[in-house]
């Protein structure tokens, strides 16, 4: 194989952040190329020469460094399964094999680059006009253009790769490590808070890294700041790291090499920085114009010499600075363009004419000019023009240059402050937003704040960590000064230039340009987020940090508005792109598990969720349906046991609980005798079903109460409240996590609860709805004699530490008997056989206990229960459905759960449970239908998949009518 | 995320509270008609602005009310139910 590519660069140099020690390589679009270890992608292939390093999502057209900050979405890789990687920001890994996204073919023979020449044919809103005429054209157009659209391929058979979340706390949380950042970071720690300063580069100092001409002290001035925070204990620097959302009260989202960390900070400083924003003029988007800080990245970070011969295309004394960074980085600099007729007096100013560049004031580039080959370009014209963007002549002089570089203004990286809920105001001397209100406990400092002198910046960031500091310990804040800046007006107010013949871009993201937002204007779309929208500008995934000023510039004047009246869009999280993974985490889903869980797996359950808790769904190894029937046939012959565990448990004590149980449960309490158990309904206010259990007298003023395995954690809740609402002296004790519980039924569980127990269990001794507590297998035992599947039964609850050891003991004892564990499908058809309703699944959030044939347990004639009074109201009322049961003889198609119960084209109700019975030897369900259809004997139509099937209704229940099972 | 002041338990993070809804007073069920009551289950005003709700401690077990603005989401005030 060839050697790969390598271009060696340029001489070693202060703050450089690649390391020569280490080569890497790694191969693009099928070539090998050379980079050294902290390298970018980008910086490493432009450093060899490849200027073309991918093509924009609309018009394909060529793209090269625009940003090298994270806003270059044209420069998008795929690296195997890993999508979206972007170019400027990635390091290069040795042996990375990379293609561009966002191609047809590949990136030098991108078919799809047709679309540039068809450009003229697609205006803005083109998407919404085109496609919709004639409408029923949409679907196949929609089919085309998500073929074309979108960025790189899902592979679906990735291999899943768990990202941790974290969660922290922090006095002050400082965003940003440049020069305001570390200040804030050394006052607030040196004020004794705990601070956290995160970065999201590699190290500390911002913009000073490469600041060059701009900031000829800036190494020394972060290596001295950096040294000073490193003596603070109580201040923790965090690298590669990136907050990437504000939610509220300063919780905060960041992502770091562990992954993502939830941050709870008291204060934040947000010292973000600012976005360089590009100038617009046609072809600005071609490979070779660059922003200045890209070119001074290039050249400061990764020694790579940005272009051969430059056009420096400014609007601020900044960009002078630039000319000087890219005439000592070996580039012959053609001439500096300033927008501004008057240009400044400072020293940079100074330097730049003392250095022999020609300075063309007053002027603009009026249009690059692309070189062939997709080479990007080879010159540019320069044009007079006046502050607003018009050309005086469009004659001007043409300049041979294969780089523009433009240094015309700047944005606040005001995305956390937005969020936060803070505002931005435009300052019109400034040409730019800056903070304006912000939401308490966030502070910000320097460039955001639209602050550009470095001791400004220092001076700033100090103050902004002073007050955080205060903010953190309740303390007043100290008074807050705006330092002086030596910098007056570091934005043009207007760098934008018209082309008759248009290329002139605005959002390079989506290809936007100046007349799409103009059109979109004379369209109507007079606010920021109107053309947000009707243009996509600021939609791509760069989010608009380096085209909503311009597009708002452009907007303001097309209108006639203020910039501050067209206003900015809203910040919404993420400041950067974040994959679903950073955000899915880990799954964390605890499951409650009962005490008798590894007794369940080591008899073969196959287990399912029933809200939080896993539960025995059935037994292996027989498959589903043999299993279930083996289990209910079990049950009806001999004996089962099933883990009834999860079932609430709640004491309910005090001279007042049989008081507060009649008015929590429909039914009567004060009656309920020492030594026995009754069923308990409940309802809400509105007379709604929410919830069954049984209530046992344990002694005067002590009452146990059961509920449903879902509900048990609301009506703990309700009933805590009410008993506070209502005074009463009562205390109610959730025991349903320190319990376990079992059922044993069947008709041999006299028996064999016999084996385990001194209590007389006869038939007269522990009658049906009985209670005792008593000693089972050696453990003190709750006992309730209840039939839920229709069988002679008692459920045992013990404390939790007990209930495995219990449930062995049972199964021991059952051995001659031959019983077995059964699992929940086997409980439901037991009790559907014998026709009792389960709560939630047999009535529905409108159910009253009238329609669910549970009126025997409604006591109206009691003084007051929750839901009574609008039971009276539905009482007289005929019922507009009535739950029944059914049988189905002929059961070819089988209804399943929720199928309608029509008549003509009637709905009358649904099928809630079905299933066939071993039992019986056919198909049982119950189901919703009108009240006149629930004589025994009427065929009701069931609606399934579109055809109708016959029941017949029957008498509830199925099974066992006159009750001599469970009462025997 | 927020946090709330749970009148016992002090500042928590709101994921270990449990909204209970508007703070109604259970008009007396024998003296009001049919649509008064109905007027009691059913409407709330929902209007954003100030707002008195229950809120529930589930660690803890605690009811309280909290003051708090639904245009805002300010909490301006915890405290527990006094009959």
């Amino acid at each position: 194989m060839a050697d790969p590519i390598f271009i060696e660069r340029l001489p070693a140099a202060g703050h450089e952040w690649i390391d020569r020690d280490q080569r890497l390589c790694f191969s693009f679009e099928g070539r090998r190329y050379g980079a050294y270890a902290g390298d970018t992608i980008s910086s490493a292939l432009w450093g060899n020469g490849v200027r073309l390093l991918g093509r924009s999502f609309k018009y394909h057209r060529p793209r090269g460094v625009y940003s090298m900050c994270a806003h270059d979405a044209n420069v998008m890789l795929e690296n195997g399964e890993t999508l979206n990687i972007r170019g400027d920001t990635t390091l290069v890994e040795d042996g990375m094999d990379l293609t561009a996204v966002n191609t047809v073919g590949s990136l030098r023979y991108d078919l799809a680059g047709l679309t540039d020449r068809m450009s003229g044919f697609l205006p803005v809103g083109f998407y919404y006009k085109a496609f919709h005429t004639p409408n029923w054209m949409f679907p196949n157009w929609e089919r085309m253009i998500r073929d074309i659209a979108g960025l790189g391929k899902v592979n679906p058979a990735a291999e899943w790769k768990p990202s941790p979340k974290g969660y922290d706390a922090c006095d002050v949380l400082i965003v940003g490590g440049g020069p305001s950042g570390m200040a804030a970071a050394l006052a607030a720690g040196r004020a004794g808070s705990r601070v956290v300063l995160v970065e999201d580069t590699r190290c500390l100092g911002g913009s000073l890294c490469y600041a060059g001409a701009t900031a000829p002290e800036s190494v020394a001035t972060i290596n001295s700041m950096r040294d000073e925070i490193a003596k603070l204990e109580n201040v923790e620097v965090r690298l590669n790291t990136s907050v990437r959302g504000c939610y509220s009260e300063n919780w905060l989202a960041m992502i770091g090499p562990g992954g993502m960390t939830k941050m709870r900070a008291t204060a934040v400083v947000v010292a973000t920085g600012a976005y360089e924003q590009p100038a617009v003029f046609r072809h600005n988007d071609l490979p070779g114009v660059m922003l200045g800080t890209a070119a001074q990245r290039l050249a400061h970070l990764y020694r790579v010499k940005p272009m051969q011969r430059a056009l420096v295309l400014l609007g601020n004394d900044y960009g002078y600075g630039v000319a000087l960074d890219l005439k000592a980085a070996g580039v012959e600099v053609a001439a500096v363009v300033d927008l501004r007729e008057t240009i400044g007096k400072g020293e940079l100013v100074h330097d730049v004419k003392t250095a022999g560049i020609e300075i063309l004031a007053g002027q603009c580039v009026y249009e690059a000019h692309p070189a062939g080959g997709l080479r990007g370009i080879k010159g540019a014209r320069v044009c007079p023009v006046n502050s607003d963007g018009t050309c005086i002549s469009t004659t001007g002089i043409n300049v041979n240059c294969d780089g523009i570089v433009m240094a015309t203004g700047w944005a606040p990286a005001g995305d956390l402050i937005g969020q936060a809920g803070g505002r931005l105001n435009y300052v019109q001397d400034a040409a730019q937003f800056r903070p304006d209100e912000l939401p308490p406990g966030m502070f910000a400092a320097g460039r955001v704040n639209g602050v550009f002198g470095v001791d400004a910046r220092v001076e700033d960031g100090g103050q902004a960590g002073g007050q955080a500091a205060a903010f953190a310990v309740g303390k007043e804040l100290p008074a807050r000064r705006r330092p002086t800046d030596e910098i007056i007006a570091p934005s043009h107010p207007y760098p934008i230039v018209k082309h008759p013949k248009g290329k002139a871009f605005v959002d390079l993201d989506e290809d936007v340009q100046i007349k799409d937002i103009v059109n979109a204007a004379k369209e109507g779309y007079d606010s920021a987020e109107l053309v947000k929208r009707y243009t996509t500008v600021g939609m791509g995934p760069s989010q608009g940090k380096i085209s909503n000023l311009n597009s708002s510039r452009i907007l303001a004047k097309a209108t006639g508005q203020t910039i501050g009246a067209v206003g900015y869009t809203t910040f919404r999280p993420f400041t950067q792109p974040t994959t679903i993974g950073e955000l899915a985490g880990r799954r964390f889903h605890p499951d409650r598990r009962t005490p008798i869980h590894s007794r369940h797996q080591a008899a073969g359950a196959v287990f399912m969720h029933a809200g939080a808790w896993l539960r025995p769904e059935y037994y292996g190894p027989r498959v589903r349906h043999q299993a279930i029937v083996h289990e209910v046939q079990a049950v009806r012959h001999s004996a089962g046991i099933i883990d009834v565990g999860t079932l609430g448990k709640i004491d309910v004590c005090g001279a007042d609980a049989a008081e507060f149980l009649e008015r929590m449960y429909t039914g009567r309490f004060s009656d309920l005798t020492l030594g026995r158990c009754r069923y308990a309904l409940m309802c809400d206010e509105s007379g709604v079903v929410i919830d069954d259990g049984m209530s046992a007298r344990l002694g005067d003023d002590r009452f146990y109460v059961t509920t449903t395995s879902s509900g048990s954690a609301a009506i703990v809740r309700e009933m805590k409240r009410w008993a506070m609402i209502w005074g009463l002296e009562v205390t109610i004790i959730d025991h349903t996590g320190q319990f376990g519980a079992l059922n044993l039924a069947g008709p041999e569980s006299r028996n064999i609860l016999g084996r385990l127990t001194g209590l007389d269990i006869s038939a007269g001794g522990f009658e049906y709805l009985g209670f005792r507590e008593a000693v089972v297998a050696g453990v003190n035992c709750r006992l309730m004699r209840v039939g839920f599947v229709g069988e002679l039964g008692y459920e045992l609850h013990v404390p939790a530490q007990h209930a495995a050891a219990l449930w062995d003991a049972v199964i021991e004892a059952g051995q001659p008997e031959g019983i077995i564990p059964f699992g929940v499908e086997a409980q439901r058809l037991l009790r559907m056989e014998k026709g009792h309703q389960i709560i939630g699944q047999d009535t529905d959030g409108l159910t009253t206990p009238l329609e669910a044939g549970l009126a025997w347990a409604v006591k109206m004639t009691k003084p007051f229960f929750i839901g009574q009074r609008s039971l009276k109201i539905v009482e007289p009322r005929p019922n507009v459905r009535a739950l029944a049961g059914f049988v189905m003889h002929d059961s070819t198609v089988m209804p399943s759960e929720c199928h309608l119960v029509v008549d003509g084209d009637e709905i009358c109700g649904r099928v809630t449970s079905i299933a066939r019975s071993p039992t019986l030897g056919h198909v049982i369900g119950m189901a919703y239908m009108r009240p006149d259809q629930t004589t025994p004997g009427t065929v009701i139509d069931i609606r399934v998949e579109g055809r109708l099937v016959q029941a017949e209704v029957a008498k509830l229940p199925f099974f066992d009518p006159s009750n001599e099972r469970q009462k025997s | 995320m927020k946090i709330m002041t749970c009148p016992v338990n002090g500042p928590r993070p709101l994921q270990e509270f449990v909204y209970g809804g508007d703070v109604t007073e259970m008009p007396c069920p024998d003296q009001v008609t049919d649509e008064q009551w109905a007027a009691y289950v059913f409407e709330r005003d929902g209007a954003p602005g100030p707002h008195k709700e229950w809120w529930y401690h589930a660690p803890s077990g605690v009811w309280f009310i909290a003051e708090r603005d639904t245009g805002t989401d300010e909490i301006s005030n915890t405290y527990l139910y006094n009959g």
